[in-house]
């Protein structure tokens, strides 16, 4: 089983099998629930394998065509691994007044990526967002949960920079 | 002596945190007998963070943008007596901003502790609907709210005691209510506030509305993005159980028992739509339900279901606690009560503010909200959001009232104001709104799907210099046209953006178009840097820092930009320490 990465049903094996069953067991019986569920799983991996969808399909019988339906609906769920630091970047409407543009600019340019990707190294993942709420603030980055505000392309590059250098 | 210290998203996001924690080491350290605790928004998030000293006579001191060292000065200064001294103490000019206005929805926000429920008690919290329960049929709860002239927070304005009424005539006994707390707007942080700073008004104000229309079942759907909005509701609801406010037959009069609960939202800006808002309840993608059926009939699960928006719930205890007279003589005709608006964009003095309606949008923007940033001129006021229109100059004295905003074209929306400025350009504004829009559009129909789309690629070309002649017309025709035949708000309101600005500032769209010039400099396309030979003294930092080498010259003579290599990015622009280099 180890050697092909598959289980005795023929399917690529889903980690953590104990904890997405008791995800699903949480939700048994409740209609209505997908996203929650697929809210928790995102938590548990921090995105959706496509292994995880198809045996949420297999234990809840609800047709892996809506489940994937779903999840690409919403902006919320990720198919693929993040990298270490999740760069937030706010394009709502205030940011984009204030120049969030050339910040984006930056980001891509320092980290040698676009919006939605994750660089080689797994370092950094860059996504977009409506509004951090922090509007007076503007324009707002988020990483890792802290909120770097009133940037300047150069501002943004030594942020970057700086938890480059911690890495190494 | 109480410190208390503001902690809203935002002010957290200034630091408010840090501050909280170096003001406790302090007062440990002093010794001094001085109690701190925590509130939410008060709504001046351009001075954020903001602690409030209570001194033993009950006599308040705001300071603001409290920094570590200036949290460590206010205990001391607190400590020696003086208080008064203290460089950070709010000044008179932002006191009165906060006078100006009048507050019913946010009237506890930044007042008092939202994870503590005795503080919503004190301050004649869960009075409303005791009233209700012990004094009151559902029939005149609905009336006192129809005695209020209370509409619909959310957007569209509807009267909120015709929604309650239609969902309590509704047939059957199964029925829900539901609160959207999905908040869109791209800018927009009203209902976000009262979640954060004051969760027992929602929960008091949907027990009041269940009670009226008699839902015994409650849902709060909250967007994901507002993970300590959803933190301080479960707080709050596990308190209101415990003080039997909650799943708990009220006041022991055997009349009426209500249950809420939360659910998150996955990120997508049409669940906002309220049909949209259940599909996605339901565990579906969310895309809208044709109406009718209306949620009143046919909503959650088939069943009848009233939605109302954050704000106007939270209205809704200060109503029936104060008498709808009360709510009704605050405002204009129409337009009964105050509003939120988030102030943001190229203003001084961003944050949220609560006005009584009617209220001109010059005093809102330079009564309340200090005026432009850098004191450059106000050009346009966008108010709805992607769904709203931009309001020019010319307007900023019209009362803020329903039929007012709405004659210019824009909407009242849920209180979005972004304040732009001469150098913002109309166009990449009309642009960024339908770029959000359009990639927020959930597929159904065809008009707003690939309308929008067709909108944006002509708005792309036209910032790009390839604009043509018959481009403005065209993006008329297609705009009215996706307005009137798309299923849902979203697409029905989607051109909006584009059509205020054609409306107000053609001159600009032409320019583009006709002149290949951008007028407000924004549209990096159609500008142009040319090096003033006068005042260039040849030390080819200029030269250095271009990323493609379009720029030549030798050392202490007058250098030149080749346009045809030039990419515009402005590198030398900003390098330039003799001023040479300017931009057209
Ligand atoms: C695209 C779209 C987005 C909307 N977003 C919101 C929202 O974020 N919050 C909200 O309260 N209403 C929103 N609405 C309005 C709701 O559909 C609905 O009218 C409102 O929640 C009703 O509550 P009210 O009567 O208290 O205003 C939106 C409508 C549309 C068409
Ligand atoms: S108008 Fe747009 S958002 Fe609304 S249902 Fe149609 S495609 Fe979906
Ligand atoms: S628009 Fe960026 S934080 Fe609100």
């Amino acid at each position: 089983m180890a050697c092909c990465g598959c289980n005795d049903n023929g399917n690529v094996a889903v980690k953590d099998v104990d904890k997405l069953d008791q995800i699903l067991s949480k939700y048994e019986g409740v209609k209505g629930s997908l996203i929650s569920i697929l809210q928790d799983v995102q938590g548990l991996y921090e995105y959706l394998p496509i292994e995880a969808l198809n045996y949420i399909s297999e234990v809840t019988g609800i047709k892996l065509a809506k489940i994937y339906g779903v999840a690409t609906f919403y902006t919320q769920f990720r198919l693929d691994p993040v990298g270490k630091h999740v760069i937030l970047l706010c394009q709502g409407t205030a940011c984009h007044v204030n120049g969030s543009k050339a910040i984006e600019e930056a980001i891509c340019e320092e980290l040698e990526i676009s919006e939605g990707e994750t660089t080689k190294d797994g370092l950094f993942t860059l996504t977009n967002v409506a509004c951090l709420g922090c509007c007076s603030l503007s324009p707002v980055m988020m990483i890792d949960g802290e909120v770097h505000g009133k940037l300047t392309p150069k501002k943004t590059k030594e942020i970057l920079k700086a938890i480059k250098a911690e890495e190494e | 002596m109480k410190l208390i210290v503001g902690q809203g998203s935002c002010g957290i996001a200034a630091g408010a945190s840090k501050a909280y924690k170096i003001l406790e080491e302090e007062i440990k350290n002093s010794g001094a007998n001085i109690k701190l605790g925590s509130t939410g928004c008060i709504g001046m998030c351009y001075l954020e963070p903001i602690v409030d000293f209570i001194d033993d006579d009950g006599k308040k001191t705001t300071f603001v943008k409290v920094d570590e060292e200036i949290a460590k000065q206010i205990v001391k200064d607190i400590v020696a007596s003086k208080v008064d001294s203290n460089e950070n103490v709010i000044s008179d000019e932002d006191k009165e901003a906060l006078a100006k206005q009048k507050r019913i929805s946010l009237r506890n926000c930044g007042i008092i502790d939202p994870e503590n429920i005795d503080e919503y008690i004190e301050s004649g919290g869960y009075k409303a609907i005791e009233r209700c329960i012990k004094e009151m049929t559902p029939e005149e709860v609905i009336e006192e709210v129809k005695v209020s002239g209370l509409r619909g927070r959310g957007g569209a304005g509807f009267p909120t005691w015709f929604k309650f009424n239609a969902a309590r005539q509704s047939p059957g006994t199964e029925k829900y209510l539901v609160c959207n707390a999905d908040e869109g707007d791209p800018g927009a942080f009203m209902d976000r506030s009262v979640l954060e700073g004051d969760p027992h008004a929602l929960i008091e104000g949907m027990i009041i509305a269940g009670y009226a229309i008699g839902a015994s079942e409650g849902i709060i759907y909250v967007r994901a993005e507002y993970p300590l909005a959803i933190k301080r509701l479960n707080i709050a609801m596990a308190q209101a159980e415990e003080r039997g406010y909650l799943n708990k037959d009220l006041f022991g009069e055997g009349k009426f028992k209500f249950s809420l609960r939360i659910k998150a939202g996955a990120g997508a800006f049409v669940c906002g739509e309220e049909t949209a808002l259940l599909e996605s309840l339901e565990g579906n993608r969310g895309t809208p339900r044709p109406k009718p059926p209306f949620p009143a009939q046919k909503g959650y699960w088939g069943k009848p279901t009233n939605i109302n928006n954050v704000e106007t719930f939270a209205n809704v205890p200060f109503i029936l606690a104060n008498g709808g007279d009360a709510f009704a003589a605050v405002g204009t005709e129409d337009s009964k009560g105050t509003k939120v608006f988030a102030l943001a964009g190229k203003i001084k003095k961003g944050g949220l503010v609560e006005v009584p309606m009617g209220m001109t949008i010059r005093e809102i923007i330079f009564g309340i909200g200090g005026g432009i940033a850098e004191d450059k001129g106000f050009k346009a006021v966008q108010m709805g959001g992607p769904s709203g229109g931009c309001i020019p100059a010319e307007f900023l004295d019209i009362p803020v009232d329903y039929a007012s905003i709405t004659k210019t074209g824009a909407i009242m929306g849920s209180g979005g104001m972004v304040v732009m400025d001469e150098t913002t350009c109309m166009v990449d504004m009309a642009k960024f709104f339908l770029d959000f829009t359009c990639k927020e559009s959930c597929g159904k129909c065809t008009p707003c799907r690939e309308g929008t789309k067709r909108m944006l690629e002509m708005l792309e070309k036209i910032t790009e210099g390839k604009g043509e002649p018959g481009d403005i017309e065209k993006l008329e025709e297609l705009g009215k046209f996706i307005n009137s035949a798309s299923l849902c708000g979203l697409g029905q309101t989607a051109s909006n953006p584009v059509l205020t600005t054609i409306r107000y500032f053609r001159d600009e769209y032409e320019a583009h178009i006709n002149d290949k010039k951008c007028p407000a400099k924004q549209c990096k396309a159609l500008l142009t840097y040319t090096i003033d030979p006068e005042k260039c003294t040849g030390c080819t930092i200029c030269a250095r820092n271009c990323p493609v080498e379009a720029i030549t010259g030798t050392l202490k003579e007058p250098h030149k930009i080749n346009p045809d290599i030039c990419i515009k990015c402005g590198k030398c622009y900003e390098v330039c320490r003799f001023g040479a280099v300017s931009v057209e």
